[in-house]
């Protein structure tokens, strides 16, 4: 019993260590809590790639932590902050990009690919559907008689 | 039509192939400035030696490098001597001490050699924010009239800079020549 408490006491207290980065940010509205979150989760740490700046612990996710933090306080809205950090690291600080004509290809590509996708597997479809009515399945009579006696062949067996 | 056709997953396969074997050799650290082509950010800071205040019409007036660095950043050490070397071949370079104690930089400046003519201290990273910086060292290229025209990120060492960084400097002091 008591090892069983020993390793739990030990489990609970290892499971800090994977929220490692926590600030203490007090909001002076409510909302501003809600659009921090969102706006670190939307936000990708530009050093530490494959991070959101609200997951990362590298100094520049803090500082951009920061940052956030002041221009809710300031009553910037969500576009204002995100034009903020794209005009400083560009297009990929964000992991929803904007629809531009650089960036039609990430959002059209799959389904544009699945589309094709699609066309190509309804057309082989359609081949096959038509394939047999145009008689290759049809015999001879020769044909015929000599596979009713394969068949009555088989049956005497 | 039905010979196009079959050929056409063997060239799908060799479009991939091409630019999957290209992105082998792509660097992902390496991110495109969206500060090329603007003008270098306002602002208003003392100099690591505390001697008086500079803005960024202080950076106009000649084509330079700005370099940003920090004595915690251990590559930049690496660096450093290239800057010195390069600083006396005439290269004219202004530092941006980023978040950084400044007494360590005063010490690492007189004890490495101080390559910059100008030493910016940002000490909070308000500068590096608005310059789009996320590591140390990174070094913008501006022209003589203080727009941000490249920007290079990590260590200048001797072949980089004679292989790629060496004619785009070149460039700007030709274009600010009459």
């Amino acid at each position: 019993m008591k090892r069983w408490l020993a390793a739990a006491v030990l489990g609970l207290s290892m499971a800090g260590v994977a929220h490692a980065a926590i600030d203490t940010y007090e909001f002076a509205k409510d909302g501003d809590r809600e659009r921090f979150r969102e706006l670190t989760k939307e936000l990708r740490c530009p050093k530490c790639q494959n991070q959101d700046i609200a997951d990362s612990n590298a100094p520049i996710a803090a500082d951009l932590r920061k940052e956030i933090f002041r221009m809710l306080g300031e009553g910037k809205d969500n576009q204002q902050i995100i034009d903020f950090m794209v005009d400083r690291y560009g297009d990929f600080v964000r992991y929803k990009p904007a629809l531009t004509g650089k960036t039609a290809l990430l959002w059209f590509g799959p389904g544009g690919l699945l589309l094709a996708g699609i066309v190509v597997m309804v057309v082989i479809v359609r081949r096959r559907r038509v394939a047999p009515a145009d008689g290759s399945d049809s015999l001879s009579v020769d044909e015929r008689q000599r596979l009713d006696q394969l068949l009555d062949k088989k049956t005497d067996d | 039509m039905k010979r196009w056709l079959m050929v056409l997953p063997l060239a799908v396969f060799l479009v991939m192939a091409v630019f999957l074997y290209r992105g082998l050799y792509l660097d992902p650290a390496e991110l495109p400035s969206a500060m090329i082509g603007k003008p270098f950010p306002a602002f208003s800071l003392p100099t690591v030696q505390g001697d008086k205040t500079l803005t960024q019409a202080d950076l106009q007036g000649k084509p330079a490098l700005v370099n940003v660095w920090g004595t915690w950043c251990i590559s930049c050490r690496v660096e450093h001597p290239v800057l010195n070397k390069l600083a006396e071949q005439g290269v004219v370079i202004y530092g941006i001490n980023y978040k950084d104690d400044n007494a360590a930089a005063l010490k690492w400046l007189a004890e490495f050699h101080n390559p910059y003519q100008l030493d910016i201290r940002d000490e909070d990273g308000n500068l590096g924010l608005n310059l789009g910086v996320y590591g140390a060292p990174e070094t913008f290229f501006i022209d003589a009239k203080g727009v941000i025209r490249d920007k290079y990120v990590g260590v200048i060492d001797e072949v980089v800079w004679r292989e790629q960084l060496a004619a785009k400097y070149q460039a700007l002091v030709d274009e600010a020549k009459p």
